[in-house]
């Protein structure tokens, strides 16, 4: 069994996708979903999910554990650019900054995070660098 | 509109004191701007207290001790702007003719190791992204694409800040350090070695602020007091995926003011000046990277020039623009209600020509600078 870290945040399916939203009213993608634009403060902006692939647009590498983490280090953080016009920040599945560089083809992942005390896997979103040329 | 004048700063030393309060730090400050003010219980009307980590009433607590109560209190939270804050507060008062005389103070006991801050939610400390450092990494990266930064430049912002607070008594570390040493402290994130981050600490810092067209009871600057000519705070407009509000998306542009320049620009037309009217700056440099993109966001250089204005030495003691003569936040620790009042306590020292080796040489208009979660960007412009 598994659980996600957060409900309503990413979906985990095949393949797996970033649950966001896209205003009516100035066409900006959001996430995570929100009751209203950042941009324009229009209301119930609609559902979209986001899947990318997207580009590496900055990343670096965790080598101590934050408060609150229970996971392994070191773990990569970065921020993707998706097509919609969205940049997101999430985990990296590679750990080692010198292993990546800007522009490269990232796809969205499901990761396992570590295992909670009803013995669940606890999983999040994640972007790995594209195994298909894209 | 009154001007405001600032009649009498204090400061507890930045660093870690155990067994030392936060309430005991309060008092140090707030009794040694009192006592350059000339003034004591009944001379003030109103106190304004800077903190984040310092708990319900902090400023009733530092004020209750010294017997001063009565008036009103506040406590005002704004993250590493917290100060700032707090003196946009207490001038807007005394501007309005509400007050003659306001406290403003901050004092903060951070605790040790990574901040762990309650801006982020649950899910985001057991996912693993809410790694301040890590976002400190991201942006450094940024700026060392767009800008032409390196790991040399990184380190020899660190160089310079840690010689300029070796002269700083109330620093946390007044040790100089080489570009060698920088750079073989362990990496934190890349490109952010350990030496390139500022320490979370303890310290406080207070200011006594005064209608400047009444005569102050204080001998010592009853001629040429300093003016506060700006304080501003402001905080983000969205889109910036970096942005110190710290989102988990934004928008693929660069177009998107930070900040700092929305708070920069509000202070610089506030006092009636710009950059090129600064002698001196105390800029927010919780890591390297980031005095290099302050320059940048208060438009001390063109953007992407900041590189080529620490090669120039012009942000070194003896440049053109002396930035962080205190030793910045990379010397004396950050404690975050504290920060930027301390920041003004220097730079109001400065302008009266009390810093010894540390002296910028007939500085007359300072700039302070903090920015932080929220986000929050504080600018206050001294003058003299």
């Amino acid at each position: 069994m598994h659980v996600l870290v957060r409900e309503g945040l990413f979906a985990d399916g095949h393949p797996p996708a970033l649950l966001g939203s896209r205003c009516a009213n100035c066409g900006n993608v959001l996430f995570p979903r929100a009751d209203a634009c950042p941009y324009c403060a229009t209301e119930d902006p609609d559902p979209v999910e986001l899947s990318g692939p997207g580009t590496l647009w900055a990343w670096t590498a965790v080598t101590a554990p934050p408060p609150g983490y229970q996971g392994a280090v070191p773990y990569g953080v970065g921020v993707v650019e998706l097509p919609e016009g969205v940049r997101v920040i999430a985990r990296l599945t590679e750990s080692d900054p010198a292993a990546l560089e800007a522009g490269q083809p990232m796809e969205l992942r499901i990761e396992t995070l570590h295992r909670d005390g009803d013995g669940n896997d606890v999983v999040t979103y994640a972007f790995a660098p594209s195994q298909t040329p894209s | 509109m009154s001007a405001v004048a600032v009649t009498g700063v204090g400061i507890h030393p930045f660093g870690r004191f155990d067994g030392v309060s936060t309430t005991d730090m309060g008092v140090v400050a707030v009794r040694a701007a009192l006592r350059e003010a000339g003034i004591g219980k009944g001379g003030f009307q109103a106190a304004f207290c800077g903190t984040a980590y310092g708990g319900v009433a902090t400023g009733h607590k530092v004020l209750s001790r010294l017997g001063m109560t009565g008036m009103p209190i506040v406590d005002v939270e704004a993250g590493c702007a917290s100060g700032s804050a707090a003196l946009m507060l207490a001038a807007a008062a005394i501007r309005a003719g509400q007050y003659d005389t306001v406290v403003v103070f901050g004092t903060e006991k951070m605790p040790k190791g990574i901040i762990r801050s309650s801006f982020f939610e649950p899910w985001q400390e057991e996912a693993g992204l809410a790694s301040t450092p890590a976002f400190f990494g991201l942006r450094a990266q940024r700026l060392c694409l767009t800008s032409g930064i390196t790991k040399d430049h990184l380190a020899r912002v660190v160089v310079k800040n840690r010689r300029h607070g070796a002269a700083n008594p109330d620093a946390m570390y007044q040790k100089e350090t080489t570009v060698e040493e920088v750079l073989g402290s362990r990496v934190v994130c890349e490109p952010l070695h350990l030496f390139m981050l500022c320490s979370p600490n303890e310290g406080a810092a207070a200011v006594v602020l005064r209608r400047a067209d009444l005569p102050s009871p204080a001998a010592a600057t009853a001629s040429a007091p300093v003016t506060l000519a700006a304080a501003v705070l402001r905080s983000h407009i969205p889109g910036p995926v970096l942005s110190e509000s710290t989102p988990l998306a934004g928008l693929c542009r660069d177009d998107i003011p930070a900040p700092t320049t929305l708070s920069a620009t509000a202070a610089y037309e506030e006092a009636g000046l710009g950059p090129a009217d600064l002698h001196v700056v105390e800029c927010q440099d919780t890591d390297a990277a980031r005095e290099l993109g302050s320059c940048e966001e208060l438009g001390l250089c063109e953007p992407g020039g900041s590189a080529a204005l620490l090669s120039s030495g012009a942000t070194a003691l003896g440049g053109r623009l002396p930035v962080n003569p205190s030793g910045g936040l990379l010397s004396k620790g950050e404690p975050l209600g504290a920060s930027a009042l301390g920041q003004v306590v220097e730079l109001v020292r400065q302008l009266r020509g009390e810093c010894g080796p540390r002296q910028v040489e007939g500085a007359r208009v300072a700039l302070s600078h903090t920015v932080g979660r929220g986000a929050n960007a504080g600018v206050v412009i001294l003058t003299r």
